[in-house]
């Protein structure tokens, strides 16, 4: 058992090890956990949040080191959150984001964290999301998210942060008419990095031409689709530019907390969800019914509908 | 619900290669732990660093430079003084077996694997540091 008003004690004291502790908690999950993000949620919603999102191997992690060189200029604060798969055969993980990002090493101003995904199938689990909430509280400026590679149906990343970053190689080229619906829509501004490689300039064209085709109006936002090369440093100022124009965007019209609100709609919804599918199963009368209803489906008397209905009666 | 054994891999000093450090890497995912790698190249301040933001239950240093009689020392005494006196310290590579006899006699440095080690003899030995969390 964890001594969590101590810690927390600590944390709000901007106790880095504190910090630490208090993610690991989260991540064991259970009562302590809820009790912890209870705790904290009231100094959250500070920080900007973005994330960057697209598939292995794009170089996001590098590109992230180029956002904290920026951001660390402008004295600001960063929290990083990097996802990276869980093998589903051992359970294990390598996490290695943090090889690429040689300006969080040595700064008391970066405080860098990455997590296995275990078994959670979207490119940052809800456990990322937790951990982004500490880094808020802890008072760090930006924080940012970064997915483990992510294929085209990636959605679920715009519930996850103020900014989304979708980053893509020219090798993606032939993928961008699929991603139409997906992982493009998400996008507030998109990245062909390794932009020193054939067909860089034909995915920007393709990338801004599918984006000039948006019918929706909802938001006035175009995404920008910059250039970068992130291990030799170019388009990065562009990058940055277009950071800053969106983060701009949002403080404009009551957007940014338009954008949350929507979010906090979805997590909520989930985190309902969650508990009731546990309370459900966790009825000893509903588990005593189940085997005898399944006999009923598997011998043809009853079809899986009626035994659906039969069951989700209390 | 605990997590799984959460390690550091990390190259303190001067030298550049790491094979060994990513062979290790991976034996450890295999037997299902999660592996946090930094890379080469890094001061003990670096590794102390990575090792509290991750929170890990262990930190694996690989010194191939002949550096080791510094370097252990001191990234345990900075891992002591940052808070981290609980978290396990392991290291491998080239060490020779006086030298080897010498870091296991200091306090808080747990196990030491020279050229040789079989891989499974490194995640059994984790893991028997932490049995008594299963």
């Amino acid at each position: 058992m964890t001594d969590l008003p101590q810690l927390l004690a600590r944390f709000g004291a901007g106790d880095a090890l504190s910090a630490s502790r208090a993610m690991s908690v989260i991540e064991r999950g259970g009562d302590e956990a809820e009790s912890l993000l209870d705790a904290i949620y009231g100094k959250t919603g500070r920080a900007w949040r973005i994330a960057f999102t697209g598939p292995g191997g794009a170089g996001k992690s590098s590109l992230v080191d180029r956002v904290i060189e920026k951001e660390r200029a402008r004295n600001r604060t960063i929290g990083i959150v990097a996802e990276d798969p869980s093998s589903p055969f051992s359970g294990g993980a390598i996490l290695g984001d943090r090889v690429r990002m040689a300006h969080a090493q040595g700064d008391a101003g970066v405080f860098v964290r990455s997590l296995a995904s275990r078994g959670s199938e979207t490119g940052l689990s809800a456990l990322a999301g937790e951990l982004a909430d500490v880094m808020d509280a802890f008072g760090r400026d930006v924080v940012i998210l970064e997915s483990m590679g992510v294929g085209q149906v990636e959605t679920r990343v715009r519930y996850m942060a103020d900014t989304v970053v979708v980053v893509l190689t020219p090798e993606a080229g032939d993928d961008v008419q699929t991603m139409k619906s997906g992982l493009l829509e998400v996008a507030d501004v998109l990245v062909v990095n390794k932009s020193d490689r054939p067909g860089a300039d034909a995915l920007a064209a393709d990338l801004t031409a599918v984006i000039g085709l948006r019918t929706s109006t909802k938001d006035p936002w175009a995404p920008p689709v910059v250039q970068t090369s992130a291990t030799e440093g170019r388009g990065i100022d562009a990058l940055d530019a277009a950071l800053a124009g969106h983060r701009a965007h949002l403080d404009e019209k009551g957007r940014r907390a338009a954008r949350r609100r929507e979010a906090l709609r979805e997590r909520v919804r989930l985190l309902v969800e969650e508990r009731v599918r546990e309370d459900l199963w966790r009825d000893p009368t509903r588990a005593a019914r189940f085997d005898g209803i399944l006999e009923a489906v598997v011998g043809g008397r009853t079809s899986p509908y009626q035994a659906a209905r039969e069951l989700a009666l209390p | 619900m605990n997590r799984p054994i959460k390690v550091l891999i990390a190259k303190p000093g001067l030298d550049g290669h790491d094979r060994g450090a990513k062979v290790i890497a991976n034996a450890l995912r295999d037997a299902g732990m999660e592996v946090v790698y930094t890379g080469l190249h890094q001061t003990p301040e670096m590794v102390v660093d990575a090792a509290l933001q991750e929170d890990v239950d262990l930190v694996s240093v690989s010194i191939l430079s002949g550096a080791h009689m510094t370097l252990l020392p001191r990234v345990r005494e900075l891992m002591n003084t940052r808070g981290l006196a609980d978290v396990k310290l392991i290291a491998g590579g080239i060490i020779p077996d006086a030298d080897a006899e010498a870091l296991k006699k200091l306090p808080g440095i747990a196990g030491i694997f020279g050229p040789g080690t079989s891989t499974q003899d490194v995640v059994k030995f984790i893991q028997s540091l932490f049995t008594h969390r299963k």
